[in-house]
């Protein structure tokens, strides 16, 4: 009796594995029947079958696997750079008050400016190149990454600080032992928005001035009337946003293997 | 008193206050006691009367205000440090968890192993060796926690309130299982508690702190016959010195 009562409720919160495709057949339809009682032109909406169409040409001129190449390199740059940066100088700020006290305004007020802003100084201080569209990856990842190692490491036990510090151990035994595990669940918690971000922030740069990437094939489309074009560029760009979200995901579940014991 | 004679530790009249908002709180006033070695003592005392402010002195995670500690030798002594909660990381597995200060010594993978093995039989764990802490029993967690502090072979046991967070009766059988262990490895413990009957069942003498400031307001040898057991609580004697110490406590 009971097994069966907790069997349904699994049913109920995990949904089955034909729910995914279905709701996406669904919206494309949904779509296509949009286009159809409207028949709105191609330039303002485009049918999916249309948009198919597009990342089919797209596809075999190698338009398309180039500019997503060129995005991914900056994303994943970006991504490590603006983590590593964060993650030791929220270590550092961690270790050190005073440290803290003298950035900790410039960091709150670097926060408070929009990334969209300055992403064109940024090309005009680092040219319309990949330069440019890593920093501002970075610049996006940097503040929540900065936050969530703040939080993590805060978060580390001071009984365990203690045991540690009985223990002789050094500080580098301190940080691979204990700050590092301690935290790492928020880490990836900050590495999970940051994979997100990080589109973000490639595609900002590249709207914002570049030769290459999803973006520039964003404005590209728009100024040719070439909306399909436009489609396929964002359906890529969320296509590469879930892959990266689940590649933390993946990550989380190996190394917290230990979270799921209960 | 004999100042070149055989102790584990002495504490010269010691002093500990904690600088607050508003002023210091003094924890810890003119303590001065001498404990011989291999003796097991019981701190007792209210809460807030600066039993573990004692106890984090002795492990070296506070330096005394005023007065001082001395140490044969004048080494600090190595400790191993069991507090309330068994404070487990829950990242490593039992068996890890116990490796742990061997790893931070970085023996030999062949000796730490063997050690670590000992003392997962000596704490009767080995069908969880390579459990999850999160899948412990509050006393499998404590049991863990004290053959990490037993695995490096320490001068000094240190125990705060180890059982506090246990049920009546698991708390029983861990103090019957500590006094084994105590028993086979001969070392000077001294254990925070503030319960009366535990001080009894397990110690060779009992400290009572007056409440804050700290100071020692009895020091009393416990001639329990060993070995004990539940029974001795039944014994005359036991209930003589249990109201003693309750006199004490509430002075």
């Amino acid at each position: 009796m009971m097994k069966k009562q907790s069997n349904t409720q699994k049913h109920a919160s995990k949904p089955a594995g034909w729910t995914y495709p279905l709701a996406l057949l669904l919206f494309l339809a949904g779509w296509q029947l949009l286009v159809f009682l409207f028949k709105f032109p191609a330039f303002i909406l485009p049918s999916p079958l249309q948009v198919g169409q597009r990342f089919l040409t797209a596809c075999n001129d190698g338009s398309l696997l180039r500019h997503l190449l060129a995005t991914l390199t900056e994303m994943l740059s970006g991504l490590a750079i603006g983590i590593f940066s964060a993650t030791l100088l929220g270590y550092l700020l961690s270790k050190s008050k005073f440290l803290e006290r003298v950035l900790s305004p410039f960091l709150v007020a670097s926060q408070a400016v929009p990334v969209a802003a300055i992403a064109p100084l940024l090309i005009i201080w680092f040219g319309s190149g990949v330069l440019s569209k890593v920093l501002i990856c970075s610049l996006t990842v940097f503040f929540p990454m900065l936050v969530n190692t703040l939080i993590g490491l805060h978060a580390v036990p001071a009984a365990m600080r203690d045991l540690m510090t009985t223990l002789h151990a050094t500080r580098w035994q301190t940080f691979t032992r204990l700050e590092m595990p301690a935290s790492l669940p928020v880490l990836l918690g900050g590495m999970r928005v940051s994979a997100t971000l990080s589109v973000i922030g490639a595609v900002v740069g590249e709207l914002a001035g570049a030769d290459k990437g999803l973006g520039f094939l964003i404005n590209v489309g728009r100024g040719q009337y070439d909306t399909a074009l436009v489609f396929v560029a964002v359906f890529t760009l969320v296509f590469l946003a879930l892959i990266l979200y689940g590649s933390v995901l993946l990550l989380e579940k190996r190394l917290l293997r230990w979270q799921e014991a209960k | 008193m004999n100042e070149t004679g055989s102790f584990a530790f002495q504490f010269q009249d010691v002093s500990m206050t904690f600088p607050e908002k508003d002023g210091e709180l003094e924890a810890l006033e003119h303590i001065h006691f001498t404990v011989p070695p291999r003796q097991f003592l019981c701190i007792l005392g209210p809460s807030g009367s600066g039993k573990s402010t004692l106890l984090r002195l002795l492990a070296g995670l506070l330096t005394p205000t005023a007065g001082s500690i001395l140490y044969p030798q004048d080494q600090q002594p190595s400790v191993g440090l069991v507090f309330q909660q068994a404070n487990l990381m829950p990242w490593r597995d039992v068996w890890e968890n116990i490796t742990l200060p061997l790893e931070l010594r970085k023996l030999p993978e062949a000796e730490s192993a063997g050690r670590t093995q000992r003392m997962v039989e000596l704490v009767g764990l080995q069908d969880f060796a390579h459990a999850w802490p999160a899948t412990l029993s509050g006393g499998m967690a404590q049991r863990v926690a004290i053959a990490r502090a037993l695995i490096q072979d320490p001068d000094l046991l240190l125990l705060d309130e180890p059982f506090g967070a246990l049920d009546a009766i698991t708390r029983e059988r861990m103090g019957a299982e500590l006094l084994h262990i105590w028993e086979q490895s001969r070392k000077t413990v001294v254990l925070v508690t503030h319960s009366i009957s535990e001080s009894l069942l397990l110690s060779d003498r009992v400290i009572v702190l007056s409440r804050r400031p700290g100071t020692v307001c009895l020091d009393m040898l416990n001639d329990l016959p060993r070995p004990r057991s539940e029974e001795t609580r039944y014994d005359p004697r036991f209930i003589q010195l249990s109201r003693h110490l309750r006199q004490a406590i509430q002075e």
